[in-house]
């Protein structure tokens, strides 16, 4: 039996002798993997589910019994529930875009030889190492600060008057503080997924007559389609449950206008220590990801195939 | 004399096992607020004079330590020996049986000389469950050189309509002064706190006595509406976003002309390696409005004893020892007077070392006197607690009508709207929680 | 290869580098600043130790820096051991379920942490792994396992199947194939798909501070306690992040050469 007859979806497993073997060892490989997040999805996923549908606060243990739907109720009819929802949609949309544009361009770039290149590569991921609190801070204080930010500071010498970014555009100033969190990590995926360009390809389409734009849309592009598809589904991921940089600078407001999921269901939930709450806003967190993440499949279903 | 050596060598070896063995760890859970922080510096003599007992510091940042502290006491895990809490949590915990009491308080440590609001706000049917490490109350600070400047005079009792006079005369924009500055970043211990004590002395309430929300009235509005022209007109841009921390720095370089905040404010604002306005700051009292009522706050932290704590004894000594009129001698040796633990004992107010030192302290002392949890409206209300509301839901709906208010203050919604949303979410947030409860 | 864009390109590439690094750059400055001068915008001034000296001073930094070194380096190793299995065997022996296999594992991150704080404190309460360094190991294995899968699939995916055919074709054992062959082409993905995971581990700041105490605790925790609602603190926060980035940065520089090395295939032609 040769590869080539064998059906694509299944693997060229190796010399026709040993077909049988390898298939049951390689099933083994998996087996901890999956094994161990299946049981670290099922029991916490399992706790949360039924704390979301009793009544269980920290603090008031008086107060019990089987909730229904109150938890969730509770949640869903608050004023900030569907500002929540959106305003976490648009921070996701917003980051992954500035991160992957930036990102792959930046990969791009990056991937020519210039003077010192190692240490501006340093440069650019360093911001990936610094925790979020603490860059949530640096930001706010030494940047975004109309009094000692370094904006202002700019902005005055031009005679223009300082703005207040945290109260006049606050999910804008998270969405610059998150895309500056992550770009280095969609940068250094990118870029490493880059070096196993084959440089050869890259030639020959030159020579070929292809101008550089030709060559970014039409080899740079493809090329980078799996690696942009990991970033997003990872990033996703994350940016659906940011919460540090919200809590570290607007808490949310003014208002409601830079608080997502996540947050909200701090305030309402975490904050009074009601576990019951907390635990359905959970649940609902775990259905929007699934809802988004439906989508992206569906929108990056050819990005994500394996070779 | 030879044979001697070798018993000698093994009662020392005996002992030393044996203190060893017996060596109890205290694990301490706290803020890293300064005094806090020196504390933990002294706290090492403490450890010399009792050398069976090891102190273990778990030092965070205050909205992580009630997270965590809340977590631990709440479900008996015993992580902790000794925690941190202030006065809002301590009668909660207290009634649910969280808390051992305080009980061995030995006569030299003169528990009569803390005063008596703190040691009320720390009980619970009549029983102590924490020991005041500090406290505070609120007040105005201002910068009496701009007053001079400007021929005003303080009263000694200044009203709102005062400060918004001062505020109108003192502001100037072009030269980067601003007339006043008030804490506006959400947080139901954050905006809210000061914001309490302007609903209260305005003749605001939260709840009626029938535990119905009282928030879409007309005292909250006047109030609300006063604070929010207030800093729009004499605030520094930005104001939502400012706590505690930021206006400290607003105002110690030199940037507000007034202030007003906690009585701890005072120490650094004094102290010349932090402060850029320290020859030029005076104190007066929380301004009042239609009731001194609740004008200024009540605050402490204080240290408590879990009841599934596992070394309560070496605990209580400790607690016992940090908030003994004779550490407080220890702190100011150490790093000068203003810095000692304000706000605690009568007899630190009536040093006059204290008192030449810290020029704040006679207002604070004033305030501590006479702050009073248990009547901090101007009617009959069913809770305690002046800038805060005893029942432990508060943190969750205080929150949420800080993030409402500090959007009324950035101009993102309307007062009328703000209250009215605060208003539905309270309601919702006690109904959820069963009040009135039989 | 054109030599005239290199420094276009040179100067753009600093250009971008230099504002993407100017507030680390600006915090690195603020930690020898006091802490009354921290707020200045002065980039000329007096550098002081003063807040190292706090920070130290004040925490016992070789107890927080060895605990984060164990649970990082600690959960990646695992992490790879149970991973690297599983994305040879989904990208080089795919079956109908590969797919939707990778999206569910990916789809247990999706709780977010806040929600399921309680449930997660109460087992480790239970199982006594409460300010525990295992305990931290083993949350930090899990959260970062899909990670780990994902990233490691997507580069053996880039590694083309007849190369390891060519090899076994030659006689090589399922070792050979793996040490000889493999590792050579996908060390710079494996090396920062580490990095990442490291990375992550390093400055998780949710699990590390609500599930240790004073034993188990992390550089998070650290830096938690100099972020005080009360009192100046910008000086020591900065010495103390320095302090927290500073090991992870000097990992980051010496994987970089691994990166870097780059690869072509032109051993498949």
């Amino acid at each position: 039996m040769s590869v080539a007859t064998q059906p694509p979806v299944s693997a060229p497993v190796g010399t026709p002798g040993d077909a049988d073997k390898p298939n049951r060892l390689l099933g083994l490989l998996e087996l901890p993997s999956v094994g161990a997040l299946f049981l670290w999805m099922i029991v916490p996923l399992a706790l949360t589910v039924y704390f979301s549908f009793i009544r269980f606060s920290l603090l008031n243990p008086d107060v019990s019994g089987f909730a229904g739907f109150e938890n969730y109720q509770y949640l869903i009819e608050d004023e900030a529930f569907w500002p929540a929802i959106i305003n976490t949609i648009i921070l996701v949309g917003a980051v992954l875009i500035i991160t992957i544009v930036f990102g792959v361009l930046l990969a791009v770039l990056y991937d020519r030889e210039f003077f010192g290149k190692n240490v501006a590569t340093l440069l650019v991921i360093a911001p990936f190492f610094v925790m979020p609190t603490v860059s949530a801070l640096i930001w706010k204080n030494f940047i975004f600060h109309p009094d000692y930010g370094l904006i202002a500071f700019v902005l005055g010498k031009v005679g223009l008057r300082p703005i207040a970014w945290f109260t006049d555009f606050p999910l804008l100033s998270i969405i610059i503080i998150v895309a500056w969190e992550w770009l280095p990590f969609a940068f250094l995926i990118l870029f490493t997924s880059l070096k196993s360009l084959d440089s050869e390809q890259k030639e020959a389409a030159s020579i070929d007559g292809a101008n550089p734009i030709q060559l970014f849309f039409f080899i740079i592009v493809p090329h980078l389609q799996r690696a942009i598809g990991v970033v997003v589904m990872i990033e996703t991921i994350f940016l659906l449950s940011i919460f540090a940089e919200i809590y570290t600078t607007t808490s949310g407001g003014p208002g409601h206008a830079s608080e997502n999921l996540a947050f909200l269901v701090y305030s309402l939930g975490i904050q009074g220590f009601n576990v019951g709450t907390g635990s359905a806003g959970g649940i609902l967190a775990v259905i929007l990801a699934n809802i988004v993440a439906y989508f992206l499949v569906k929108m990056l279903a050819k990005n994500l195939k394996g070779r | 004399m030879n044979r001697l050596v070798p018993p000698l060598l093994v009662a020392i070896l005996l002992s030393a096992i044996t203190a060893l063995a017996q060596q109890k760890t205290v694990t301490i859970a706290t803020v890293n607020n300064p005094a806090m922080i020196e504390l933990k510096k002294l706290s090492t003599k403490f450890e010399a004079e009792n050398p069976d007992i090891k102190l273990n510091w778990v030092v965070v940042e205050e909205n992580i330590l009630r997270q965590r502290v809340t977590t631990d006491v709440s479900t008996g895990s015993g992580q902790f020996d000794l925690v941190f809490i202030g006065l809002y949590e301590t009668p909660i915990f207290a009634k649910r049986g969280w808390l051992q009491e305080m009980k061995n308080i030995p006569a030299d440590y003169d528990i009569d000389d803390v005063f008596k609001s703190i040691r009320d706000g720390l009980s619970y049917n009549g029983k102590l469950y924490a020991l005041p490490f500090y406290g505070e109350s609120s007040m105005l600070m201002y910068r009496k050189d701009l007053m001079d400047e400007k021929g005003l005079k303080m009263p000694d009792q200044p009203t709102y309509d005062d400060i918004k006079k001062f505020a109108d005369a003192l502001t100037d924009k072009g030269k980067g002064i601003y007339g006043i500055t008030l804490r506006g970043k959400p947080g139901w211990g954050e905006n809210m706190a000061y914001v309490g004590t302007l609903l209260n002395t305005f003749g605001a309430t939260w709840f009626d006595m029938d535990w119905k929300p009282t928030i879409d009235t007309p005292e909250w509005k006047k109030a609300i509406t006063y604070y929010v022209d207030l800093m729009k007109a004499d605030g520094p841009p930005g104001a939502s976003s400012n706590g505690f921390n930021e206006n400290l720095t607003l105002f110690a370089s030199g940037k507000a002309a007034m202030w007003i905040d906690a009585t701890s404010g005072g120490g650094p604002l004094y102290d010349k390696s932090q402060s850029q306005v320290a020859d030029k700051v005076a104190f007066a009292p929380a301004p009042i409005q239609a009731t001194p009522n609740g004008a200024h706050w009540l605050w402490s932290w204080a240290f408590a004893i879990p009841q599934k704590a596992k070394n309560a004894e070496a605990a209580e000594k400790f607690a016992l020892w940090a908030t003994s009129k004779p550490y407080i001698k220890l702190v100011a040796d150490d790093a000068g007077w203003p810095t000692v633990p304000p706000g605690t004992r009568k007899s630190t107010y009536d040093n006059p070392e204290y008192q030449k030192a810290a020029p704040f302290a006679a207002v604070t002392l004033q305030a501590m006197q006479t702050a009073d949890p248990t009547n901090p409206a101007i009617k009959p209300v069913p809770y305690t607690g002046i800038q805060f509301v005893g029942i432990p839901e508060f943190q969750s709906f205080g929150g949420v009508v800080g993030q409402n208010i500090s959007g009324a203050l950035a101009g993102k919604m309307s007062i009328d709207q703000a209250l009215k949303d605060s208003q539905a979410a309270v309601s919702r947030a006690v109904k959820q929680a069963g009040y009135p409860k039989k | 290869m054109k030599k005239s864009g290199t420094l276009i390109f040179g100067i753009i590439g600093w250009v971008i580098a230099i504002i993407i690094f100017f507030p680390i750059f600006w915090m690195t400055i603020t930690a020898f600043k006091t802490e009354r001068g921290a707020y200045s915008p002065d980039l000329i001034f007096m550098p002081t130790l003063e807040s190292f000296r706090d920070v130290f001073a004040r925490s016992n930094y070789l107890v927080f820096v060895l605990n984060s070194i164990y649970v990082s380096i600690g959960s990646t190793l695992v992490c790879f051991i149970f991973a690297i299995p599983a994305a040879y065997k989904m990208s080089f022996f795919p079956t109908l379920k590969t797919q939707g296999r990778l999206l569910w594992m990916l789809s247990t991150k999706m709780m977010p942490a806040v929600g399921v704080l309680v449930p997660i404190y109460l087992i480790f309460k239970q199982c006594g792994l409460l300010d525990n360094i295992f305990g931290l190991i083993i949350i930090y294995t899990l959260m970062n396992l899909p990670i780990a899968v994902w990233m490691s699939y997507t580069y053996f995916c880039e590694i083309p199947a007849a190369i390891l055919e060519a090899g076994r074709i030659d006689g090589a054992t399922l070792w050979q194939e793996i040490w000889h062959l493999l590792r050579p082409m996908t060390l710079p993905g494996l090396s920062s798909t580490g990095l990442i995971l490291i990375i992550f581990a390093w400055n998780e700041a949710f699990w590390s501070i609500n599930l240790t105490g004073a034993n188990a605790a992390p550089l998070t925790a650290f830096i938690a306690s100099y972020s005080s609602p009360e009192g100046l603190f910008f000086a020591k926060l900065s010495a103390a992040s320095l302090l927290a980035v500073a090991p992870i940065m000097v990992l980051g520089w010496l994987t970089q050469k691994q990166l870097v090395q780059g690869l072509t295939f032109g051993a498949v032609k």
